[in-house]
């Protein structure tokens, strides 16, 4: 065997092309004859509206055409948005028309889309467009909005809420009459965007002769796009290609079907013509989902001896004006509860509400951030209660080793008992603590105390589902030169996945990773996938791409074993060649095993073999859901004078299995970790009471920057799953999840002379000079 | 005058053509120079995606017209490897450091540090943190990005000397 | 997000650009456009016609004859570095460290700062300090402007349409002196929300003399003679200064907006006036 390549620190096959500036990105695509798409927005957040001039516009110099919703073809089999997650349980379900029609319901919402030569002249075109605005009743509190009395978000609605759903197990009423105490608590989530560098995008390529369109787009998920915008127009599948090319950064948002991917296809369809739009940054905060505004308010139930026997309470989750991604942010808020803590009693309810505002839908762990941070604040709050180190507090409620499969008693989407399959979670505390040194620290946070510093560390602990199926197949291929072809229904948007895939196959297959080729991203060259979504791809596509190696090598030594006259167990495979393995100079290299397969004209295939191609397929999918956890420390210093926060350090202990790639895992947790500090500290989506954004560029929207981002200390621990065959669990949001929960709790912890309960997130400066000066502000 | 003549010099090759004068220097290099390297992040200034740099010094190429760009030298990402082909350490180093994830902040990234370490190449990790504070990266946590900008710093102080 | 068409105009005299000025129509003046090319990209501003005086090399100079002059298009970055303004400024050096980032200020002028006039602006703050004079130059007249009377209101320098700002004239305080400045931002580089700047004499523990400027706070950045008047000529206690400067605090009229009101801004400004005060107090000491 060769050199190791699972588990091994492998630079990735991706860098080379983006260190140079020679990736390929949506709006790096130019083609020739291509027309350039703006879209004219609503400048309100609830209007019946009136295009009234659209001649102005049209007439203007280099512009092509302009769609308004009466515009829009007659062929289309629905001029509104096709529901992507349609479930019988949304009671009201609202999608957007793809341009308005009469009635727009926030701010941003499509209402033309222009087309002309240049971008520039796009942009003119749409000053151009009348529209006239008869303001309605914004709904922007979606507390205000839950209630029955509210106005609507929608005039078509009987009142603004989606849907109820709930997790509920155990005898939450008898416990709580028997518990020997419990506390009330409530906070507000804050949402947050994706903010990917890379905006959305997308590009519609028709070729009339053909009858097909390709669709370019910056997406997480071609093959959904494929299916909504092929039900959409009313074309076959087989009709439409799409492509997603290097896209920077998804997050969630981009693992949606948007509007703008049916409009561009139209218009490119309608012009005969390649038509691109590329959303800018403004766009991207009016028109792009965003995630996170939530409100909770709990009730728990415990013994003196801080063992936790029920939780209850309720959630107000704010869908934005629409509900374009179905139930999933409500089922992955309400699905982790109780995470990695045993309570044996749990009913949360919770509303999915219509305001508004932009479209809510998951951002980098979907619901499993706020679930997470709901836990984290209980433990911490039930902690301070009972006057139990949170250190202690967690170590009494985590699930044990011993408890493993552990069922909690929730249900997944499916329907199926949720099973935490394997982990270490009291292991895992304990060796972060260590790492924080956290006896140590809190030592020196009493002695701090006495100069006037204010420190504080925070800890969370957490699971997250991973690795969700149904599949994510992977085609292994040897083609005649000897290299390895491997197709994926599997996209990536900077995670790295054609490096792991190349790893895996390198592995099996011992050839050196430069012989093998990751095709992705591209419905016309594999059939079926899912997408980036829900740390799933490194389990699904590592299993897959796994078991299509193998095959790919017993069908080499099977036929091996023919041509060289030898017993397959005689035979091995290496550096490209299946030798004897008593005589390696007897071997036959992989490129021309390929050719014996792929036999020229009158040629036949070898016997045994039915199949042509050196090559195989596999849809592998994972038995159930593999859990990955953690635990993390946040440090902070508090400035009581400006109300500043200073992240000292950062330390994660984390499981996501059997690690594919080192390198590769580290950095997805400590860019989570950052994306969740953002979430705690900085990002805020700010409406007026009229329902206007407020923060809608990077001056006022404040992502996390380098300079006051700490030293992120990760580690790992590797427990097997025994889900899937090779033990792997998902880590790409592994970061994100806890994060916010051990910096509110840390901030929190550094305010304890204060008695400050930190009720809402981000906790911006002024919120912490409130906690100080004793001003608290229960969530609403 | 809403149209004007343009040559500058672009990692070493003229590059002339007609522009609109709104047009900015990101989209002149992107659209006529066919350099797409360069990307667009905000278009307003924050996120440091678009950086070039003309005549020696780090700029945002979003923030400047290509007509004021007449007769500069600029040079982008796809200028910072040698004409060999071989890597700038700085590339190098984000290579072996997982600097970059998605490869959007990527150029901006690397053009910025080119300037900042070309000018001293002695910084330490709170100037470097600093110096990228201008550049939005949602991927990494920017932690691979400061170790890449150290190793590179230091290679590149030793071929100074 | 681009621009609206316009015409550009890239004069490389004073004369030439003064001219412009006053032949064109809803202009523009671009220097070093880190303000002013965001508000075209974004389409808050759709001038007729843009002046660029980039390449009016005369307005690029820095000299010290008693007064530092910098002339309008003096870069940020080169404001940083400049011995003049290290010798005779220093104050000015500290309050670029707050300024954007390197990427910006090698384009940022200190022209731009002055007329764009940013509530959380520095460099207004330090020209604030010194009482500046700035150079105002039309095609028919020069004039010469106290800095505390350039700021009209929010955004809006005293300078006309046809003017253009061409000079930074600042008589630096005779040694000793100690400096203050102090910012508070939620992350390095952004607009404070606020800011102040201190210049201090001490004589036998007496503030003997005093400069306050303030940012971020109120709707142009200016100075707190209120607080001036109550520190100069007495003792210099810090916990005295703290009772001292209540009063002048309460007597600003704070931004409250929808990001950050108007009650923290005061909070934040206390903490920032009494740690300049220290900081400047303290360098004053040590001379």
């Amino acid at each position: 065997m060769g050199v190791r390549q699972i588990g091994a620190r492998v630079h990735r096959v991706e860098d080379d092309n983006l260190i140079r500036g020679e990736g390929k990105y949506l709006d790096d695509i130019q083609l020739p004859n291509m027309g350039y798409a703006a879209f004219l927005r609503s400048s309100m957040a609830h209007a019946k509206i009136s295009i009234t001039d659209t001649e102005a516009a049209r007439t203007l110099d280099g512009v092509q055409a302009v769609f308004t919703y009466d515009t829009l073809p007659s062929s289309l089999v629905s001029k509104t948005q096709l529901e992507t997650y349609p479930a019988p349980i949304i009671k009201q379900s609202m999608c957007p028309e793809l341009l308005a029609n009469d009635e727009v319901a926030h701010v941003g919402q499509a209402i033309a889309m222009v087309i002309a030569n240049t971008r520039h002249v796009a942009e003119d075109a749409c000053e151009l467009i009348q529209v006239d605005y008869t303001p309605l009743t914004p709904v922007v509190d979606v507390i205000k909005a839950a209630k029955s009395d509210s106005q609507l978000t929608h005039s078509s609605l009987k009142d603004n809420i989606a849907a109820s759903i709930e997790t509920k197990f155990g005898d939450v009423e008898t416990a709580f009459e028997e518990c020997e105490d419990s506390i009330e608590l409530s906070f507000k989530q804050h949402r947050g965007g994706c903010h990917s560098m890379e905006c959305r995008g997308v590009l519609g390529d028709w070729q009339q002769q053909l009858g097909e369109l390709t669709l370019y787009s910056s997406t997480q998920c071609p093959y959904l796009v494929r299916r909504m915008v092929s039900r959409q127009l009313g074309c076959p599948e087989s009709s439409i290609r799409v492509i997603a090319p290097d896209v920077g950064g998804g997050f969630g948002p981009k693992a949606g079907y948007y509007p703008e991917e049916a409009l561009i296809a139209i218009a490119s369809k309608e012009l005969r013509k390649p038509v691109k739009w590329t959303e800018d940054r403004r766009e991207h905060f009016i028109s792009t989902n965003q995630q996170r505004d939530q409100i909770w308010k709990l009730e728990v139930a415990f013994k003196k001896n801080g063992e936790i026997t029920a939780l209850k309470g309720h959630v107000t989750l704010d869908s934005g004006a629409f509900l374009n991604y179905g139930l999933l942010l409500s089922a992955t808020t309400l699905m982790p509860l109780p995470g990695p803590y045993k309570i044996k009693n749990l009913h949360v309810t919770l509303d999915a509400v219509y305001t508004n505002t932009v479209s809510t839908s998951p951002v980098r762990g979907a619901g499993r951030p706020n679930a997470a941070y709901a836990m984290d604040r209980v433990i911490d709050a039930v902690a301070r209660h009972l006057s139990i180190d949170p250190a202690e507090m967690r170590q009494i409620n985590l699930v044990k080793n011993e408890d493993f499969p552990y069922q909690p008693g929730s249900k997944h989407r499916n329907g199926s008992m949720m099973t935490y399959d394997s982990g270490d979670y009291t292991g895992m505390l304990a060796m972060v603590k260590e790492m924080a040194d956290y006896d140590g620290f809190r030592q020196e946070q009493q002695e701090a105390r006495a100069r006037g510093k204010y420190l504080g560390i925070g800890l969370a602990c957490f699971i997250e589902d991973t690795g969700m199926g149904p599949y994510e197949g992977v085609n292994v291929r040897v083609d005649v030169t000897g290299n390895i072809i491997a197709s994926t229904g599997a996209t990536s948007q900077g995670q790295g996945h054609a490096t792991v895939i190349a790893q895996v196959i390198a592995e099996n297959l011992d050839i050196d990773i430069s012989k093998i080729r990751v095709e992705a991203g591209d419905t016309g060259k594999f059939p079926h996938g899912i997408g980036a979504i829900g740390s799933r791809t490194g389990v699904n596509v590592g299993i897959s791409a796994n078991d299509a190696a193998i095959q790919v090598k017993n069908k080499a030594l099977k036929l091996a074993s023919i041509l060289l006259e030898k017993p397959e167990d005689e035979l091995e495979l290496s550096d490209g060649a299946v030798r004897a393995r008593s005589d390696s100079n007897q071997f036959i290299t992989l490129a021309d095993l390929a050719l014996q397969l792929s036999p020229a004209v009158a040629g036949k295939l070898p016997e045994g073999f039915e199949t042509a191609g050196l090559e195989a397929v596999s849809y592998q999918t994972t038995d159930y859901m593999p859990h990955s956890s953690g635990a993390n420390i946040a440090k902070v210093e508090v400035d009581v004078v400006t109300g500043g926060i200073k992240i000292l350090d950062y330390y994660v202990v984390h499981d996501c299995g059997r690690i594919l790639n080192p390198m590769i895992v580290d950095g997805q947790i400590i860019g989570g970790v950052v994306h969740g500090i953002g979430n705690a500290m900085f990002e805020q989506m700010v409406y007026d009471d009229s329902g206007n954004p407020m923060t809608t560029n990077y001056g006022d929207y404040l992502l996390p920057l380098a300079s006051e981002m700490p030293e992120i200390h990760v580690a790992h621990i590797e427990t097997p799953s025994p889900a899937n065959p090779m033990g792997l669990k998902g880590a790409g949001e592994g970061g994100t999840i806890p994060a916010i929960g051990a910096m509110i709790n840390a901030i929190e912890d550094a305010l304890t002379p204060f008695d400050a309960y930190i009720a809402k997130y981000p906790v911006t400066p002024e919120y912490i000079l409130e906690l100080v000066d004793g001003e608290k502000m229960a969530a609403e | 005058m809403q149209e004007q003549d343009v040559r500058m010099h672009v990692n070493g090759k003229q590059v002339s053509g007609k522009v609109e004068t709104r047009t900015h220097l990101g989209d002149f290099l992107r659209q006529a120079a066919g350099l797409t390297g360069t990307h667009l992040g905000c278009e307003h200034g924050v996120c440091g995606a678009c950086t070039v740099i003309v005549d020696g010094d780090a700029v945002r190429s979003c923030l400047m017209l290509a007509v004021q760009a007449d007769n500069c030298e600029v040079i982008t990402i796809e200028g910072i490897a040698q004409e060999d082909g071989s890597l700038h350490p700085l590339q190098e180093a984000f290579r072996n450091n997982h600097a970059l994830q998605c490869g959007f902040c990527t150029a901006g990234m690397i053009t910025s540090l080119y300037a900042f370490l070309t000018e001293n190449p002695e910084r330490n990790e709170e100037e470097i943190r600093e110096a990228i504070s201008g550049n939005i990266c949602r991927c990494t946590g920017y932690q691979g990005i400061v170790l890449a900008a150290k190793e590179a710093a230091s290679k590149m102080a030793k071929d100074r000397n | 997000m681009k621009a609206s068409a316009f015409s550009y105009h890239k004069p490389i005299s004073l004369e030439d650009a003064l001219s412009l000025l006053e032949s064109e129509e809803e202009v523009k003046i671009l220097a070093g456009g880190q303000s002013l090319m965001p508000m075209l990209n974004m389409r808050f501003v759709q001038p007729e016609a843009v002046i660029d005086v980039n390449e009016i090399e005369e307005l690029a100079t820095i000299s010290f004859n008693g007064n530092v002059e910098i002339g309008a298009l003096t870069r940020q970055k080169t404001l940083g570095t400049h011995s003049i303004i290290k010798q005779h400024l220093p104050i000015m050096q500290e309050a670029l460290k707050w300024v954007g980032h390197f990427q910006t200020q090698s384009r940022g002028t200190i022209g731009g700062s002055l007329c764009h006039l940013d509530p959380a602006s520095e460099l207004p703050m330090i020209a604030l300090l010194y009482d500046a004079e700035l150079e105002v130059a039309s095609k028919s007249a020069t004039r010469i402007i106290p800095m505390k009377e350039w700021a009209l209101a929010y955004m809006m320098p005293s300078i006309a349409p046809e003017e253009l700002l061409t000079k930074i004239l600042i008589k630096p305080w005779s040694v000793p002196y100690g400096y203050g400045f102090q910012e508070f931002a939620r992350r390095h580089g952004d607009f404070a929300i606020a800011a102040v700047g201190c210049l201090l004499k001490l004589q036998d523990g007496v503030i003997s003399d005093i400069a306050i400027s303030i940012g971020g706070v109120e709707d142009v950045p200016r100075r707190f003679i209120e607080c001036e008047d109550v520190l100069r000529g007495s003792k210099y206690d810090i916990e005295e200064v703290k009772k001292q400067i209540i009063g002048p605090l309460d007597q600003i009229n704070y931004i409250d907006d929808s990001l950050v009101t108007g009650s923290y801004r005061q909070k934040l400004l206390k903490g920032l006036l009494v740690r300049s005060i220290e900081q400047a107090a303290s360098r004053a000491n040590s001379l």
